[in-house]
């Protein structure tokens, strides 16, 4: 961080201080937080825990005295994974509601849907979804929490490239999920020098994939494998893999990155790396891990509290939200163009997914290195990288 | 080359025979009513869920699938009792369209009772696959086949030998007549739903070491089993049999030989000819012979 940009922020925390005391003298009216969720419907293993996460730290904000002295408010609706509800209800946050800053958007169809609202309206965005699309390019009020999947297929092609492998099959769901990766791994696989020789997928209820398995392991000069799927199909490829014994190094996605994924494919998982977030192994973290002490303590608090599993799509919540709360800080105010021109300033803050520096040409602002790569061992993820 | 052809032959019988016992739970009502229960993937789920969550209490896996059956069938009743029966002189649409319903509740019950993950029903005997001149067979796939040929064996007996299987297809081919000779034709079919849930929570437990459950498994298995069933010939079990088989293989060569992009279209333009042709499915002329 630069001298100046310190200077700069030691005058905005005067600034918010200031203007905190100000807003709580005159017992200020709540910020307010507008967010659609998928809660319910075929996307609600996104929207479900994304809820959960926001419920849960806009309580424990508000205990803490809030932000800026004001109580946060949440306002959420219910998109049931349709992306023209989801426009609906941006709208109606934006006119209705008059939120001070939007933190939602399950998935990217009703993250695109909303977009071209909040940019007409000059509405700060903070999408939980995860295709490049969203940030790629840049739109104004628009930012995104989780890693692109185009990040998750760079990692993986790094890590091949560094164990030495030039040839890859490539398998992989039909569904909106597999098929972007799919897309995104054949684009910039050459970049990392690895060709892919066999290029396969399968069908979101199919029950079997080792036709598909068989062809890839007779492609010439294959070293190792790679499946970009979602749901249980890859725990189905990953049975059919052991199965046929194949004697080739395994890839998943991040798609799979939850424990569930161990449960369901038990000892065929066992030597296979996927790349994910660090909220699947707080404990292997090494102890100066930045993100070691925010990654327990979230996964601490939400398993606490709600009595379930933590997953990789609340941390977008919680990184969403934190995000949102510290531009409103830095910004003094909830002025939506101070809002998101310090949304833009964020560096080096730490959260659940990663260490977000956002830039002007950056709304996302992770590096692929925010996602670790795992390797299953014992029926356990470990830390490779 | 014959290792690799050994391969899909056996990855397309996996597949097969997985859509052929999804396929046979939806002859029983077919022959009662003439519906097609669109629920009927919801009783496979409940045969898998079921017993993942009794295993989960500790019971033992064999008592698991009983008691989670028995579940199933206390369902199918219900279903027929509570929705089916109270319409009593619809029209088949209607009530198929009733079993739609029913189908979206069972499933949004199940979804808030055991939750939207996936679960792993353990195989029955063993997780290591059969190897066979270079290939490999899941030993859960000879399991999906033997219960599907008991389970055709024991159709065809109970609807040509047993005088209630007499009854449910005297019901079916006419209500009125049935009812003037002394046939309890509501009784009839809510049997027929009991042993149709039956039929399809074995189905259910049978294939999910293969193909996992979840509280949405049954849209997925029903879509494909349906398909089978329509290809044999409603209402046949032997149909039923050959036609999963058949689609099982053709999608398997298909992802093997041409391309697994294609091996829907493929399966799906066969089910086409199949039915362009022979408009009663492959076997579906035996429905009629038995008048």
């Amino acid at each position: 961080m630069t001298k100046k940009s310190l200077l700069r922020r030691a005058g905005v925390v005067a600034a918010s201080l200031t203007a905190s005391v100000l807003m709580s003298a005159q017992a200020a009216e709540p910020i307010k937080i507008g967010s659609f969720l998928s809660v319910t419907g075929p996307a609600s293993f996104l929207g479900d825990p994304e809820l959960k996460t926001l419920e849960m730290y806009v309580e424990k904000i508000n205990e803490e005295g809030g932000v800026l002295g004001r109580q946060l408010e949440l306002i959420h609706y219910d998109d049931v994974g349709n992306a023209s509800n989801a426009r609906n209800f941006a709208g109606r946050l934006i006119r209705s509601d008059q939120v001070d800053i939007i933190v939602g958007g399950s998935t990217t169809g009703a993250t695109m849907a909303a977009a071209p609202l909040v940019q007409q309206a000059g509405m700060p965005f903070i999408s939980l979804a995860g295709a490049v699309t969203i940030v790629s390019p840049v739109q104004e009020w628009v930012f995104k929490t989780p890693q692109s999947d185009r990040m998750a297929a760079e990692r993986i092609l790094w890590d091949m490239e560094r164990r030495g492998f030039d040839k890859i099959g490539l398998i992989s769901g039909t569904g909106g999920f597999g098929a972007s990766g799919r897309k995104q791994t054949l684009e910039v696989a050459g970049e990392y020098g690895i060709e892919v020789v066999a290029d396969e997928t399968y069908g979101p209820s199919d029950s079997d994939m080792t036709a598909q398995l068989t062809n890839i392991s007779n492609a010439d000069g294959v070293d190792a494998v790679l499946n970009f799927g979602f749901g249980q199909g890859p725990a189905i490829v990953t049975k059919n893999y052991a199965a046929l014994d194949i004697d080739l190094p395994f890839y998943q996605s991040h798609g799979v990155a939850s424990d569930a994924f161990l449960d369901l494919a038990g000892d065929a998982a066992e030597g296979l790396r996927l790349p994910a977030s660090p909220l699947l192994v707080p404990a292997a973290l090494p102890d100066d891990d930045p993100q070691k002490a925010v990654v327990q303590g979230y996964k601490e608090a939400y398993e606490e509290r709600w009595d379930s599993r933590v997953s990789t799509f609340g941390g977008y919540a919680y990184d969403g939200l934190m995000l949102a709360v510290q531009a409103i800080e830095a910004a003094g105010s909830t002025d939506k163009a101070a809002v998101r021109d310090e949304l833009e300033d964020i560096s080096g803050y730490v959260g659940v997914t990663g260490i977000y520096n956002m830039a002007p040409d950056d709304h996302n602002g992770l590096a692929p290195e925010s996602f670790r790569i795992l390797e299953v061992k014992d029926g356990d993820w470990m830390l490779v990288d | 080359m014959f290792s690799e052809f050994l391969q899909f032959l056996f990855t397309g019988i996996t597949i097969g025979a997985t859509y052929a016992l999804v396929a046979l739970g939806f002859t029983i009502i077919y022959n009662a009513s003439h519906v097609i229960n669109f629920a009927q993937g919801e009783f496979l789920m409940i045969g898998g869920m079921a017993t993942v969550s009794f295993m989960g209490m500790g019971i033992p896996m064999f008592f698991a699938i009983i008691l989670a059956v028995l579940l199933a069938c206390l369902v199918g009743v219900a279903l027929q009792r509570l929705a089916i029966a109270p319409a009593k002189n619809a029209d088949v649409v209607t009530l198929i369209i009733i079993t739609i319903g029913a189908s979206i509740f069972i499933r949004g019950i199940a979804q808030v009772v055991w939750g939207k993950d996936y679960h792993v029903v353990p195989p029955f005997t063993g997780n290591e696959p059969i190897r066979l001149g270079g290939a490999v067979l899941n030993s859960q796939s000879l399991w999906v086949i033997g219960i599907g040929a008991v389970l055709v064996v024991a159709l065809i007996v109970f609807f040509t030998r047993t005088l209630i299987g007499r009854a449910i297809l005297g019901t079916s081919m006419n209500k009125l007549a049935a009812q003037l000779v002394g046939i309890k034709t509501q009784m009839v079919l809510m049997l027929a739903f009991g042993l149709s849930a039956l039929l399809g929570s074995v189905a259910g437990v049978t294939v999910a070491p293969i193909t996992f459950t979840s509280y949405d498994i049954g849209i997925l298995l029903a879509l494909k089993g349906f398909v089978a069933a329509a290809m044999g010939g409603l209402g046949s079990g032997l149909g039923a049999v050959v036609g999963g088989l058949l689609l099982g293989i053709v999608e398997s060569m298909t992802a093997g030989y041409i391309s697994s992009e294609y091996k829907d279209a493929v399966a799906f333009s066969m089910i086409l000819l199949v039915l362009f042709f022979m408009p009663r499915g492959l076997f579906g002329g035996r429905t009629v012979e038995r008048v």
